[in-house]
Formats: C-alpha cells, sequence, structure tokens
C-alpha cells in the first residue's frame, strides 16, 4: 500500500490543467460526451475540449439553473453531459434544478465543480465552496467524488463519465502535489489505505490527502501508529472501511477542504455512530465563512494544516485512551 | 353516492390520427370532444383523491390531445425509443391532464388512473419520469420547461435526427427567472427544432397573471429574444393542429406559441376562478361540473 504513494511527493501540478487534459481525453474516447459551460471555461479549463471539440461543446451564459437544466435535456437525448461552473453555483444557485432532475429525476448529468473549497482564495468567501458536499450529500441518488491529485482525476473522471447517475466531481483550482504513484487505481465508492497504522485512523479527500500523509509522519516520529485512507467517494461512504478502520484502530480523524458541518466529517461519523462507536474528530473550516488571501495561508489560518490534523488527532488518543 | 364514480376505460383509449395527415372536420370534432371526456376523467381523479389541480389541467386540454393523438411522432410500445419526439410538460401540477392523455393513448392502463395520488402508485402528485412512462422528465418546481427543451433540442441536432421538442408552460411560471436563461439558449443556438407552447389562461394560484405579475406584452418579449411568435386559440383544434404544423416549418428560430386559453375551461363555475387552481370539488359540484363537461363533449358528436 505504500506503493500507491510517491516519497516524497512529486512536483506540484494545477489541478484544473489536469482536468482539462483529462476531459479533452475522455472525450476522445467517447464521442457521447457533451460538455456544457456557464461561461467560465478559462477558469475551469474545459476550454481545452472546447478547442478540440467544439461541436460538443455549449456556452449557455453565466446562468447556472440554464446550465443544468440544458444538460438535463442532452441527458435525455442519450448523450453523456459535463456540466462545468464553480462549485458553489452547483450547490446553491443551481441546486434546484440538480434535485428535481438529477436527484429526484435520475437523470444521467455530471457535474464538475470547479474551484472548490477554498482554492479560489483570493476571490474571498463569495466564491468559497465550503458548505457543497454537505448540501449534496444530502441529496438522494447523488454521488459525490473528490480527487486527491492529479493523477486520481485522470484516474477518476472517465469512472464518473461511466457511472450510473448523477455525480458530483470536486475539483480544486490550484497546484497541489502529486500523491500518488503509478499503482494507484482507485474505484469510485471504495476508499484505499494509503498507510497502515493502528493507534488511530486518518480518512481524508481531496487536498487533505497529502497533508494527512505528513501528519501521519510526523506523529511516527512521535511514536504513534496513524492509518491514512483516502475517501475519494464522499457518497456512497465506504461504510465496510469506515467501520473496520473503527474497530481496528479505536479512534477516527477526519480531514477535508470543508465545514466540519455534513460533510466528509459528517458522513464518516454518522457510519460510525450507527457501526462501531469510537471518538471522531473533524479537521475542517469551523461553522464559519473564511476570507481572501494566499491559498497555503487560508488552508492554515482555517484549520486545514498538517498540524491542524496532528492536533486533532491527539485529541481523539486522549479521548480514546479515557474510554479505555 | 357510488364509491366509484368509473372511468371511460378502453373504449377511449381510441386511435390516433398518424402524424402528417390531413386535418379532416371528423377529425377535429372527435378530438375536440375527447379533450371534454379527458376533462371529466380529470375531475375524477381530483374529485376521488381529494387532491390535485383541475383548473390548469382544463385548459392544457385540447393541446394534448392535439400532440399525443396526433402530431407527435412516439410509440406508447416503446417509450424510449431513441428518435422520439420528446414533450417537456413543464406545468406539472396539471399532470392529471397528461396523465388521463397518456394512458388512453396506450402508455399504461386507463385503470391506473385511479390511483393517481395515492400510495404506492406510478402516478405521482407530480411527474416523475422513472415511474411512469412516457413522462420526459420531471416537473411540479415552475420553469425549468424551456431550458431542459433546448437541451433535448440540441442532442437531437447533434445525434443528426429529425425528432423534434415540445415544450409546455404555463402562464404564472413565466414568472420564473429560468425560463428566460432559458429562451437566450435557444435563441442562441438557432433551434428550429423546438416549438415551446405557452398555456396562457392568465389565472395563476391567487388570482389573474395581469395582477400578480404582468407579462404582457408576451408576444413582444418572445420575439425580442429571437424567437418565431405564434398566438391562437388554445381551445381551437383546428388552429392548434395548424399551428403545431407550421411551427415545424419555421427555420432559423425555435417558435413559440402561444394558445391564448380558459382556466378551468368548460365548467362555467371552474373558468377564470383563481381558486379552481387547486380547489376540490365536493359532490354537488363534481356532479354539476360532470354534466357540464358531458354536454362539452356531446356537442362534438356529429
Amino acid at each position: 500500500m505504500a506503493g500507491l504513494i510517491q516519497t516524497p511527493f512529486g512536483d506540484s501540478v494545477v489541478m484544473r490543467k489536469a482536468y482539462g487534459e483529462a476531459l479533452v481525453e475522455l472525450g476522445r474516447a467517447k464521442p457521447d460526451v457533451v460538455v456544457l459551460s456557464a461561461d467560465v471555461s478559462n477558469s475551469d479549463f474545459s476550454y481545452m475540449f472546447e478547442s478540440t471539440y467544439p461541436e460538443r461543446f455549449f456556452n449557455v451564459g453565466i446562468a447556472e439553473p440554464a446550465l443544468v437544466d440544458t444538460a438535463v435535456g442532452l441527458a435525455n437525448s442519450g448523450f453523456v453531459p459535463i456540466a462545468n461552473t464553480f462549485a458553489f453555483l452547483f450547490a446553491t444557485r443551481a441546486l434546484e434544478m440538480v434535485r428535481t432532475h438529477l436527484c429526484y429525476g435520475r437523470v444521467n448529468v455530471k457535474l464538475a465543480g470547479a474551484y472548490a473549497g477554498v482554492s479560489d482564495s483570493f476571490d474571498g468567501p463569495t466564491h468559497h465552496s465550503i458548505t457543497d458536499l454537505a448540501i449534496l450529500r444530502s441529496l438522494p441518488n447523488m454521488t459525490i467524488v473528490v480527487p486527491a491529485d492529479p493523477f486520481a482525476v485522470a484516474r477518476l473522471l472517465p469512472q464518473v463519465a461511466a457511472w450510473d447517475g448523477p455525480v458530483y466531481f470536486r475539483l480544486c483550482r490550484n497546484e497541489v502535489p502529486q500523491i500518488f504513484a503509478d499503482d494507484y487505481a482507485p474505484e469510485i465508492g471504495k476508499g484505499i489505505t494509503l498507510l497502515d497504522g493502528s493507534d488511530a485512523t486518518i480518512i481524508a479527500c481531496g487536498v487533505m490527502v497529502s497533508r494527512s500523509i505528513e501528519a501521519a509522519r510526523i506523529l511516527a516520529a512521535e511514536g504513534i501508529s496513524a492509518r491514512v485512507v483516502e475517501m475519494h467517494t464522499v457518497k456512497p461512504l465506504d461504510d465496510a472501511l469506515v467501520e473496520a478502520c473503527a474497530r481496528e484502530t479505536g479512534a477516527i480523524v477526519t480531514a477535508e477542504e470543508h465545514s466540519i458541518i455534513g460533510g466528509l466529517g459528517g458522513a464518516a461519523a454518522e457510519c460510525v455512530v450507527r457501526t462501531r462507536p469510537v471518538p471522531v474528530e473533524r479537521v475542517g473550516v469551523a461553522d464559519t465563512f473564511a476570507e481572501s488571501g494566499p491559498y497555503a495561508d487560508l488552508l492554515q489560518k482555517y484549520g486545514m494544516s498538517a498540524e491542524s490534523i496532528v492536533g486533532a488527532v491527539h485529541r481523539v488518543l486522549a479521548r480514546k485512551s479515557a474510554l479505555a | 353516492m357510488e364509491k366509484t364514480i368509473g372511468y371511460a376505460g378502453p373504449a377511449l383509449a381510441n386511435r390516433a390520427y398518424p402524424h402528417g395527415m390531413r386535418h379532416t372536420a371528423e377529425m377535429i370534432a372527435d378530438l375536440s370532444g375527447r379533450a371534454y371526456e379527458y376533462r371529466a376523467q380529470v375531475l375524477r381523479m381530483v374529485y376521488e383523491r381529494k387532491s390535485g389541480h383541475i383548473g390548469g389541467a382544463f385548459s392544457i386540454a385540447e393541446v394534448l390531445t392535439a400532440l399525443y393523438f396526433h402530431h407527435l411522432r412516439i410509440d406508447p410500445d416503446d417509450p424510449h425509443w431513441p428518435d422520439r419526439d420528446r414533450l417537456v410538460f413543464s406545468k406539472g401540477h396539471a399532470c392529471a391532464m397528461l396523465y388521463t392523455v397518456l394512458a388512453h393513448r396506450g402508455f399504461f392502463p386507463v385503470e391506473e388512473l385511479r390511483t393517481f395520488r395515492s400510495l404506492d402508485s406510478r402516478l405521482q402528485g407530480h411527474p416523475e419520469p422513472a415511474k411512469t412512462p412516457g413522462v420526459e422528465v420531471a416537473a411540479g418546481p415552475l420553469g425549468h420547461g424551456v431550458a431542459i427543451g433546448a437541451g433535448m433540442a440540441l442532442g437531437a441536432r447533434l445525434a443528426r435526427s429529425r425528432r423534434r421538442v415540445y415544450v409546455i408552460l404555463g402562464d404564472g411560471e413565466l414568472n420564473a427567472g429560468v425560463i428566460w436563461e432559458g429562451l437566450l439558449v435557444a435563441g442562441k443556438f438557432g433551434l428550429s427544432n423546438l416549438t415551446v407552447i405557452v398555456d396562457y389562461n392568465g389565472v395563476q394560484q391567487t388570482g389573474a397573471t395581469s395582477s400578480v405579475m404582468p407579462t404582457e406584452p408576451i408576444a413582444e418579449k418572445w420575439a425580442a429574444f429571437n424567437w418565431h411568435v405564434l398566438e391562437i386559440h388554445g381551445h381551437n383544434m383546428a388552429e392548434i393542429l395548424d399551428a403545431l404544423d407550421l411551427a415545424d416549418e419555421l427555420h432559423g428560430r425555435p417558435t413559440v406559441i402561444v394558445t391564448r386559453t380558459t382556466k378551468g375551461k368548460g365548467v362555467s363555475f371552474m373558468e377564470n376562478a383563481p381558486q379552481w387552481h387547486g380547489g376540490i370539488p365536493n359532490d354537488d359540484e363534481f356532479h354539476l361540473a360532470l354534466k357540464e363537461l358531458r354536454e362539452g363533449a356531446r356537442q362534438w358528436q356529429v
């Protein structure tokens, strides 16, 4: 399992560029894929698909409800639409369309949520997306996938397109370290144990995966054995793996670039309570809006650093000891 | 009072007039009469369930009858035929009429109409495509139809298919912003394979559309969005059939047919009365309404 990650991490790569490249490759492999945009294609890099397959690319203007509804019509016509705009807009402005048609109506549309978390850092809280997982996770029939590095984007996007039903594919805007080695073979719905450990489990998604690995290494130097699980699929959650981690390590820490309410932490906590109650600590944005600033600084200030994860592991181990 | 009011049954599940055939006087009279029979059916469904929307179902009876029994290229035995014409029923609250027409067209048994809005039924309170054969998209929250129809029309164009897309809107739902987003999208792409029909009955839930949210001059608004605009009497079967044909022949732009209709059409005390948007008839009102609808059907018997 250590063979799944690069040590040290590879050079940082811009995730939206990796997405654009993966989208072009998907379009080459699958002629039924169409791409829609609400006029931010040079932000999310879906312009790369537009340049290669202009006849399969539709810019509907700055109109997110129409973006989703137009995609619904294309899906009804047998195409696999991938709708692109900023993550927060899918989860807020276009939410009723997502709920009524994709989830209730079970229409096969894929949503690529760009600039998720606080990755559109300088644009500020109006553009941050720290509640999208909570909002979309509550919808029946929705599947949520969060890639952790550029390689994961390339590996997961074809599965998103092939998945039967709506999928929310949550993407980071910025440079992220290359975490995964060639043997990394994610499968929607199945978490992956990246580092084994016995004292506690860190369950992470997205950019917090690399930080969780760093945290585990800091903890190892302290003599604490932390398991790291990459939960790229937030819904449906890999309940069996979460239960096994709770049973085998007796303590869970979740780490996500999202509010600590209702996202990966909420999902894992619900599962732990139901299957194997053990202490859980959640790392993410406290119940607050962030602010404008450099991405790394925001992650640091709003509680999503490797040190924050280390602190959460210390807390969860104290609670575990108190129970013993 | 008899417990079960009774349904028209298979006798009314009668012939469709093939797409493209000439509109004869006999065909127009038959389809017009059937629209009244379908209103009676909807009346029974809502009366028995004590739930549903009569007014907007009655105003769209002729349009739905014209589409499903003549104009649409569909196959009830193969509802998912890829090259079928698409009908997006955007004013989902009026679905009792959609279900009635679909059942009589053969998409599911007419007897099933009595399960409307009851537990375990395939006929939900608002349309759900996964449950009801012939329903293309979910509807109920208003305003989705134009943008979804635009997506379907883009899909038909991309697939190089000659199938066409028809969207039925209420006039109340023109209040919704996404309607106008959809107009822009369809206009931008010049979707001449898209026809939108507005059931302009002039009444929405709490009052006249002219007072709740004025939308006139509606024809000029659509024209300004680069659409072809037709305006007809929405209960005149001949006008409906001709307008649908004409819309198919117009090129370069999508077409809207503004049908001037009467909410609650066919029952004197329901016509133009906002309380019959979602009102439920009592026993006396039910029998009086049924009598008027039978008279309405009878006037078309030759």
